[in-house]
Order: C-alpha cells, then structure tokens, then sequence
C-alpha cells in the first residue's frame, strides 16, 4: 500500500471573509466553522480564537489537537467510520496542512483535561505549543451528560478539521513524501535480507470517557489487529478520551505517529516495516491476558525479528505493556517499548505498576509526576475554573500571583508514550 | 557466586566478614566471620583456641544449612 | 565568595602508606594537606574550591573496626567544617568502596554536608551505597584517575553550591532510584528505533529504564540430616595447591580452581596458599584453614556429624572479578557439585 503525503505549510492563522489558504496563511470564515460545529443539537455555543507560538496564552481544559487533512486521491476520506463512510484508508494521495491544529476545549470532565501553554516553561514540555492553534471551545446544551458531551465535542473537531483541510485540495503541496509498505510476500521477496519489524500500539480503552476508535469502532471491543502503517494518516485511528493530558495521544498524534514515522525512515535501508498491529488496554484480566495472547500470536504469525510497543497512559496499562512484552519476546521477537513514569514528585517512586527483566529496553517519555511552575500568561483561551482539579493539579496549584504549581502531567502530550517528544529521564 | 550455586537447588552457607556485601549479592544463609584476611582464624589467638573458633564457626554454618529460611537470613 | 572548602578521604594505598600489609593502618586527618588523588582534584577545582584536609584510613581497620573507625573519622570532618566531602576514588577495591560509601553515608546523615564518590560499576560499594550517596562511574582501575575526577569534580562544585542536579546521565553519576527528567537530543521514537536496531544486531545498548530487578534466587531447602550429607567447599578467597598450578589471576580472575582434596586433612603452609591479591595473603598462606576450614571438616567427618566433605573443592579469586564472570564460574562448578551428589555448600569469602 503507497501512501503520498503532500504538505501544506501553514505559517499563520487568522480569521477571515472567506475560508482560504494564501501563501502559507489559513484564513477562517467565522460563521462558516460555527455552523459546523452547531451542526450537533448537543451544542450550544461555540467560541473561536487562535493561539500562536510564543503569545502569552494558556488553553485549558484541552480536549484533543487535531490535524487538518484531505484526501486528494485513493479510497475513503479522512477519519472513515467517523466522519467519511468507511472504507480502507491508507492509499492513493492526502495533503496535511502542517504547522497547525485544531485544538477542542470544553470542561468535558473537568479533570482530565489538559492545559497547552503557548509560552514559558509549559511551552517547552508540551508539543503542541509550536503550532499555530486554531481553539474551539464548545459549550453543551443543559444536561447533558458527559460522555455525550465528549462525543459531540469529538465529532465537531474532525468536522472542522476536515473543513479546513478541504481548503488544500487544489493546492500545490510545499512538500511530498511518500509512504509504501508491501504484502507479506512481496515484502519478503523485496528486502530479503532486512529484519522483519512491526510497531505494536497499545490503544487507550480502558472505558467510558478513556476510548480511542478505529474505523469508527471502540478499540475496546476490538481483538488486536494488523493494518498498513499508512492507515493511520488518513484518520484510521482517532482519539476519544479524557484521560492525564500528558500521556493520551491526541489525533494529531495517531495522524502523525512518530513511530510509524521514524520506522518508516529505516524501511528498505536497514529493515522491512512490515506493519502496524494495534490493540487495546482493557480492565478485565481477561481482554488482558486474550490481547497480549493475540500481539504475540501476531508478531510470531508474521514471523517478526522485532517489534516497538508503545504504550498509550498509566497505571494498569503497564500491566499489559508488560504482558505484551514478555510475551512477544517469548515468541523470540525483540522488543523496544516506549512508556512514562509516575515517579512520584520526589522521582524516588517505583515508575511502573509493573515489570518484568524481558523488557530490557525501554524508552522513557519522562516523569509526569514532575512538578513545575507555570508563569501567569496574559490570556487565557477556556477557563481556569478547573486548574485547581485535574490530574496533576492540586488545591494548591493556583498561587496568588498567578502562577500554577503543577505535575508536568497537566501539560497534553508532555510525556508522550509513542515517543513524540524529546523529554526523557535517567 | 552463592546465587549461581543456590539456583540449582543446593543450599549455601556463605561465610564471610563483610555481611552487607553478602545481603546485597544476594546470599540467602549468611554466617558473619573474623576478619578480611582470617574469616575463619584468629592468628592472635593459641592455635588450639584458634581451631575451637574455626569450629564454633563451621558448626554455625552446619546449623544454617540445617534451617528451613524465608529469604536473607544471618546467622549471628 | 570564599572558596568551598573539601574535605578528601582516602585509603592507605592512595596515600601512599602502602598495599594491603598496611590495611590495618588507623585513621588520621592531614591538615592542609592534598593526598594522591587529591592532587587531580584540586587542579579540576581550580579557583573555586580547596582541600582543606585529607582523612586517611586503612581498609581492613575501617572494615573490622567499623564503629570506631566511622566515630573517629566523623570528628576529624566534623572538625574541619567542609562545605563537601568528596571519597575515593575507589576504582574496583571492594573494601575501599565501602568504606567510602560508608563514610559518604555518615558525613550526610550525621553532619547533614553532601559527598560525592567514585568507584567502578562492579564494586560491591556500589550497589551498597549508589542510592544513597552520588556515586560516579569509574573504570576498574587507578589508569581511570583523569576520567573519574573529570566527574567527580564538577559534580562535587554543583553540590556544594547547592545547585539542583541533573540527571544521572548528565551530571556523571550512577543512576540512583531518583528519576529526573532531561530532554534529549532526538525524540523518544528515534531513540526506540535506534534501540532496536541495536538490538537487532546484538550490539550493547543502554535502556532509559532499567526494570528494577529483584534478583534473588529462592533460598534452597535446608539439609534434613547432616550426619548424611555430602557437604562441599568452595572460597572466593583463592586458595590454591602451593605455587598456584593452574595460574588464577589474582585480581578480575578469567578462571576457577578445582582441587582434589582426598586425604587431605589439614592445609599446611607447604601444601596450600592464596591467590588472592586483595587481602593480606600473610594470615592465609600462614595456615589456608583460615580461609578454607578443611581441618575442622576433617574432625566433623570422622566424628560423623557430617556425612562426607567432597573430595574436590572449587576456588575462585574474587578480587576485582567482574561479577559477570563469577556467576559463570558458579553456574558451572554447582552442576559439577550437583552431579556428584553433593547436598550442601560451604562458601567462604575473604
């Protein structure tokens, strides 16, 4: 399957008559993105504004961060079973306005929610703050109950998103890359000689409000899986959870997952990518012990030298890293895994809920019990009604001058587990 | 050194003098002895004496082999 | 800003007093005084900090005289008022590193001043102190004296200034169970990848988070009847047949000895001595039952306390051996004893 990949550079955002993209700026009709938004009876208002890299503005509570594309050529469309009718995806050619989110807000569940800081310290430690941010905070109807809350708000951002990467479609990309991946056979046949790698992703699924869906399905009534690494470009994979900011992956994330990347930079050099096999983090014991049985089963069936597992939250989840790993590398399969820490703010603590002497190769996103102190920033996108309560905040977290003492957890995408940034620890 | 030995199944005494060393390479019957140079001698002493303690201290090392442990266990 | 005042410890192979026939020397303070490796230190200070004094102490008088010795030469630190403590470098000498980390310990829990030592990975002192006391890496022997003060040194200078210290991998010490953040030079998919690939080729590579390993092996059953038991002895403390016939290393060992011991009864000074060169062979070449209490098994036979002492016993020199290495040479001679019908060991270790 050959995935081109066209970039459209987008070096500033900001609102317009008309929707467009002009040399490198993406003009955004207000009452044009509001409608699609209020498309969903469940929301009741919705308020726009952008935040660039280096401007004194906090976003919180971050819902998701989402990348805008469009398919330009091949089957299906972005986000199939969510918002384009399902097909496979992963073929043909999609332009991805690059440098750039859509990034939702809205006081979802409140606490698990995540703060973007455009400036200062935060800015260094979560990913998103070097994009320009196009933010929508959705306001819900009264009532209405959470889970109903985070699936309209969900869906209006791939809405917009798929909107606004619609504007690229006769466009000239700045930049093309292309991404091919082979059968099986053909793959062996192609690079006899290079070790057989696949990426293993473990998947947030542990329930109501901590889900991420595939083709439209909920990864937790999935059974692990194979797909094209190219499937994810196309929206394969979207994020549907509330859950510590710092280590959820957010759409962005799976559209531009680094490990697919980086994987795909060595294929044909010095290994054959041969796939990406996905599955689930459940809460019964046995979808655990059935998952890691079948990414196992997987990675042996598909006679694998090695594999990354990476690893999406904490707590039991490190429990299935540690099933999959040990017993992929019963199989004889090598593994690398990539996870975070809960050290404590001490860094003294044990760092996972689980190990194993197998998984002797570990990349760490870093400790996301870190405390930090977030300056008081000039603006803030969203409300800091909930600072003081979500995961890696405490009532002690807004100090009097303004500031917020915090865990580096609060920041989305901070300790990343598919490994997106350079934060790590020793 | 212990470990390797005690994996196959066999029981080991160590006998040594600097037991933390012992605790931390992971001996499960320790016996904790004279001295660095003379872990089982005494040269100040008469070399009667010096046999009686030798034996006092094998037969320490006897009694843990003949005990039933949990984990790390010294044998005062 | 008056210079951060260091105090050094050391032992008495470095402070020049001699090897292991002076272990038993006690401890002193030399004021104003910079010793050995001092020296180096106090060049990688320059300008900002000075020895003020060096406390010297044999290893074997540290070792067996442990309180006194801890007491004697807290007051001697104490008495100097140092803004940091800095020990060793102990490189591999097992003894040393402990009594380093000991005193490292000491200083910051009773005088409340931070310490920095060095020792090689291996070192038991090591293991036993590198989560409690900023432990730098060194190679295995004094050759690494440049690249252990080249840590130590500036990692001495943040402590005492009390800067905030980075992680293990930035500031050059042992990683010790207190995780810190850094952000590398390439994101954590770049690292996974470059891992495997390392991986994949059987070369080293270094994980960013060593799984915390509970390496302990099930204490075996105890022995139900001695009377019957065939009981085997094995040293780490390198006794050998005289003239040491099978040429064990006497430090960092690359073999084990297997000896014959049928009819021996007693180790003589003619018969028997170590090859061990990190303790003071006098006491053990005097009389190898000090070590390697063949006699008093003898007398235990015959008496029928014990079934049988095996007629073969398993030596090693555990001076510097990587610990690697040792636990090959035990994974090999225990099926050995295994095979023989042996039911307990004896291990002696110097």
């Amino acid at each position: 399957m050959k995935l081109e990949m066209g970039h459209i550079f987008i070096n500033d955002i900001q609102f317009g008559e008309v929707s467009k993209i002009e040399n490198g700026v993406l003009y955004v009709a207000e009452e044009a993105v509001r409608e699609i938004v209020l498309e969903d009876e469940k929301i009741k208002s919705v308020s726009f504004d952008i935040a660039r890299p280096g401007e004194s503005v906090r976003i919180t509570p971050v819902k998701d961060v989402i990348e805008p594309r469009c398919k330009v050529e091949g089957k299906g469309g972005i986000f199939p079973g969510v918002i384009a009718k399902v097909d496979t995806v992963g073929s043909g050619k999609t332009y991805a306005l690059k440098g750039m989110a859509v990034v939702t807000a809205g006081k979802i569940v409140g606490f698990q929610e995540g703060i973007i800081d455009m400036t200062g310290l935060g800015a260094q430690y979560t990913p998103f703050s070097k994009l320009n941010n196009f933010v929508m905070v959705c306001e819900p109807v009264d009532g209405i109950k959470p889970h109903d809350y985070e699936k309209a708000v969900r869906l209006a951002g791939f809405r917009v998103a798929c909107y606004l990467g619609e504007l690229s479609r006769d466009l000239t990309p700045d930049e093309t890359k292309v991404y091919e991946t082979y059968g099986i056979m053909e793959g062996k046949e192609k690079y006899p000689d290079l070790p057989r790698v696949a990426y293993v992703q473990m998947l947030q699924s542990q329930g109501l409000l901590h889900d991420t869906y595939v083709y439209g399905v909920d990864a937790k009534k999935i059974v692990p899986t194979i797909m094209h690494p190219t499937e994810v470009m196309d929206g394969a994979i979207v994020s549907g959870n509330c859950v510590s900011a710092c280590d959820k992956n957010p759409t962005y994330v799976h559209l531009n997952n680094p490990v697919v990347h980086d994987l795909f930079e060595e294929h044909g050099k010095t290994i054959n990518f041969v796939c990406h096999i996905i599955t689930n983090e459940n809460v019964y014991l046995a979808d655990k012990m059935r998952s890691s049985d079948w990414t196992a089963k997987l990675c042996r069936f598909l006679d694998l030298d090695a594999v990354i597992v990476s690893q999406e939250g904490f707590g039991n989840p490190d429990t299935d890293l540690i099933m999959n790993t040990k017993k992929i590398e019963a199989e004889g399969v090598k593994t690398v895994i990539i996870t975070d820490e809960y050290a404590g703010r001490d860094g003294k603590s044990q760092s996972l809920a689980d190990s194993d002497p197998s998984a002797d190769a570990v990349v760490t996103g870093g400790n996301a019990n870190q405390l930090i102190t977030l300056p008081k920033l000039d603006k803030v996108i969203g409300t800091l009604d909930y600072v003081n309560v979500i995961a890696g905040a405490s009532d002690h977290t807004l100090q009097e001058d303004g500031s917020l003492v915090v865990e580096l957890q609060v920041l989305t995408g901070a300790t990343n587990e598919t490994g997106f940034n350079l934060l790590s620890a020793r | 050194m212990v470990k390797g030995i005690e994996a196959t199944g066999l029981p080991v005494v160590h006998l040594c003098t600097v037991t933390p060393i012992s605790m931390t390479v992971g001996a499960n019957r320790i016996v904790p002895t004279i001295a660095i140079p003379h872990p089982l001698g005494n040269p100040a002493l008469d070399k009667d004496e010096e046999y009686a303690l030798r034996y006092k201290l094998v037969e320490k090392g006897l009694q843990a082999l003949a005990t039933p442990v949990d984990g790390q266990t010294i044998f005062e | 800003m008056s210079k951060i005042k260091v105090v050094h410890y050391i032992n008495q192979f470095f402070a020049n007093i001699g090897g292991e026939e002076m272990a038993h020397v006690p401890a002193e303070i030399r004021v104003g005084e910079k010793i050995g490796p001092g020296l180096a230190l106090a060049q990688a200070f320059g300008e900002e900090a000075e020895i003020v004094a060096t406390v010297i102490c044999g290893d074997s008088y540290f070792n067996e005289n442990l309180d006194k010795a801890k007491a004697e030469i807290l007051e001697m630190i104490k008495s100097q008022n140092p803004d940091i403590v800095v020990a060793g470098p102990a490189f591999n000498a097992g003894r040393y590193g402990v009594a380093c980390g000991t005193v490292c310990e000491m200083v910051q829990e009773e005088l409340g001043i931070p310490t920095v030592t060095g020792m090689y990975a291996e070192n038991p002192g090591a293991d036993m102190f590198k989560n409690k006391v900023y432990t730098c890496p060194t190679k295995n022997s004094a050759a690494g004296m440049r690249d252990a003060v080249k840590k130590m040194a500036p990692l001495a200078l943040k402590l005492a200034k009390g800067e905030p210290i980075g992680a293990s991998c930035e500031d050059g010490y042992m990683p010790n169970g207190t995780r810190v953040n850094l952000f590398e030079k390439e994101r954590g998919s770049k690292r996974a990848v470059k891992m495997l690939l390392k991986k994949l080729a059987g070369k080293p590579f270094e994980t960013e988070f060593p799984m915390p390993t509970f390496d302990r092996v099930e204490p075996a059953a105890a022995v139900k009847d001695l009377s019957k038991a065939t009981i085997a002895l094995c040293t780490s403390g390198g006794i050998v047949p005289k003239g040491n016939p099978d040429h064990i290393e006497s430090s960092n060992a690359t073999r084990y000895g297997e000896y014959d011991i049928t009819g021996v009864m007693d180790l003589t000074e003619d018969t028997y001595e170590t090859a061990h060169g990190g303790y003071d062979p006098v006491y053990a070449n005097e009389d190898a039952d000090r070590v390697l209490p063949v006699d008093v098994l003898r007398e235990m036979e015959s008496k029928g306390i014990i079934g049988k002492l095996h007629n073969k016993f398993y030596t090693t020199v555990g001076n510097g051996t990587a610990v690697k290495s040792a636990r090959a040479f035990a994974d090999e001679y225990a099926q050995k004893l295994l095979a023989d019908g042996v039911d307990a060991v004896i291990m002696t270790s110097t």
